[in-house]
């Protein structure tokens, strides 16, 4: 609890700013981007990233999980899950990108 | 005051009902899910368009619908646990249910007065009475030590108020007798194999065979022998030696069967596989365009279409299925998620998500024969489903 009320200040400063994002992803492949996740993650994470057959990826739900980790099982997968890895698809900054708003909560689709 | 009031509401009913509701069937009728919308497109395949939406149906990502026997109501699974009946006459949601958090898709009963509804949290199955969706069962998917629950997957229809379904992480296989609706008996297959993700019945309802993540080959039940218990059939069925990643699992609702061969998406490869049915064995492949995520046979079996997951999911194509060859590739547009065929199977309507269209396509002749402007659209369901087993 004391965690999420030190996130939300951040949170609401994010979404007033029209999120202008510092990491190396140019403006048009951020919206390529929340497409992809909600889309196409989201079929099996859920559209509103809440899980499915694949586990939830809500800030809450995530935890403390390290952005290392999100930007690692992006790319590479997670062997023995249906989990694939999408490296063809996602280049360093994109996952690194995609990991960082996850943990902060995922922007919708514009 | 309180009669007058009654009688003002009865004819604004009746006059509401009057302008609304034309007299006509339901059977060349069916709905088309906008996912991100919530919503429900009604849509006429006789004239091709649209005749209304129904709104307010919650996360519809995923979502999957089931018809009442008489075709008029349409039972939609929600991802959000909602199971929401609507009426595609009156155009309105009938009744609506948050039955779970969070729901991979349903089933009704061979006499239409059950409605199962599979789900991943609560890892179970919930059956309601399809009048009134009042819950009548709550079927725990526990497994192990009795501790965990399992994700549902795979729920199907069967004969005699029976309902089969899969659970992902314990590798089962239950089928739930609803006799009496409120003291179901389940029978427990274990040890089916690794990570069922999704199953399906034969046309005839025979058959459920449930497609495992976690090895090769399909998991069978014959439901007319259940005594007989699952046996593995397929043994190359699966990801194989050199597997390519899976971006979209493939669905086996719909397996495609073509006289007494059955057409099925290869898991990982590029390649639809022919499956003999009287044997359960491989009896050839068909290279395409990516990974099949539906493959689907035209009601007269002559022609199979396919579609796929990224970074093919802009095509589909067709395969004949006397020559085994791909014929056609067409572009429906961006992100093709589904295809659903007239009940006689003279067009296809195939939903294209990214470019928010669905296509009317004729099957002889592959012209475009209309397009409706829909939102994010997603899954297509016509009303010949509430006739056959497995829809």
């Amino acid at each position: 609890m004391r965690r999420a009320s030190v996130l939300w200040p951040g949170l609401a400063l994010a979404c007033a700013l029209a999120p202008a994002y510092a990491d190396g992803v140019a403006p048009a492949r951020e919206a390529e981007l929340v497409r992809l996740v909600r889309q196409d993650c989201g079929s099996c994470h859920g559209l509103t990233l809440k899980g499915g057959l694949g586990p939830p990826l809500a800030a809450a739900a995530l935890g403390d999980k390290p952005a290392a980790y999100l930007k690692y099982t992006i790319l590479y997968g997670r062997p023995g899950t249906p989990m694939p890895p999408w490296r063809a698809y996602l280049t360093e900054a994109d996952a690194e990108w995609i990991a960082a708003r996850l943990l902060e909560g995922f922007p919708d689709a514009r | 005051m309180r009669a007058n009031a009654a009688v003002i509401a009865a004819v604004l009913l009746f006059s509401a009902g009057c302008a609304q509701v034309e007299l006509r069937g339901s059977g060349d009728l069916g709905v088309i899910v906008e996912r991100s919308a919530g919503r429900l497109q009604v849509v006429d395949t006789t004239r091709q368009a649209s005749i209304g939406a129904i709104a307010g149906l919650g996360d519809l990502s995923h979502a999957s619908v089931v018809y009442s026997r008489d075709g008029r109501y349409a039972y939609v699974f929600g991802r959000d646990g909602g199971l929401t009946k609507v009426d595609l006459l009156r155009l309105r949601i009938e009744r609506r249910v948050v039955q779970s958090g969070n729901s991979i898709g349903g089933a009704i009963s061979q006499d239409g007065k059950l409605v199962a509804a599979a789900n991943y949290t609560p890892g179970g199955v919930r059956v309601f009475d399809a009048d009134t969706l009042e819950m009548l069962a709550d079927i725990p998917a526990t497994y192990g030590d009795g501790g965990q629950r399992a994700k549902v997957v795979g729920i199907e229809d069967a004969a005699g108020s029976r309902f089969a379904f899969s659970l992902f992480e314990a590798g089962e296989i239950w089928v739930a007798d609803l006799s009496v609706p409120r003291a179901p008996k389940i029978q427990k297959f274990r040890d089916i194999g690794r990570q069922p993700y999704d199953a399906l019945v034969t046309l005839d309802g025979r058959y459920y065979l449930a497609g495992l993540f976690g090895e090769d080959g399909v998991a069978m039940l014959d439901l007319w022998h259940p005594e007989r218990g699952v046996r593995r059939v397929l043994p190359g069925y699966g990801k194989g030696e050199q597997p390519l990643p899976v971006f979209k699992m493939p669905h086996l609702e719909g397996w495609a069967m073509a006289g007494h061969l059955a057409f099925l998406p290869a898991v990982g490869r590029h390649e639809v596989l022919v499956v003999d049915t009287l044997t359960w064995r491989e009896a050839g492949r068909i290279a395409v365009a990516g990974q099949p995520v539906f493959v689907m046979a035209q009601p007269d079996g002559r022609q199979i279409w396919v579609n796929f997951a990224l970074p093919d999911n802009d095509k589909v194509q067709v395969i004949d299925t006397e020559t085994r060859q791909v014929t056609r590739t067409l572009s429906p547009g961006r992100a093709v998620l589904h295809m659903e065929f007239t009940a006689r199977g003279e067009s296809v309507w195939i939903s294209a998500r990214d470019d928010n269209r669905v296509t009317v396509y004729d099957t002889a002749t592959f012209e475009r024969k209309a397009e409706l402007a829909v939102e994010q659209p997603s899954g297509i369901f016509f009303t010949v489903r509430a006739l056959r087993f497995g829809f």
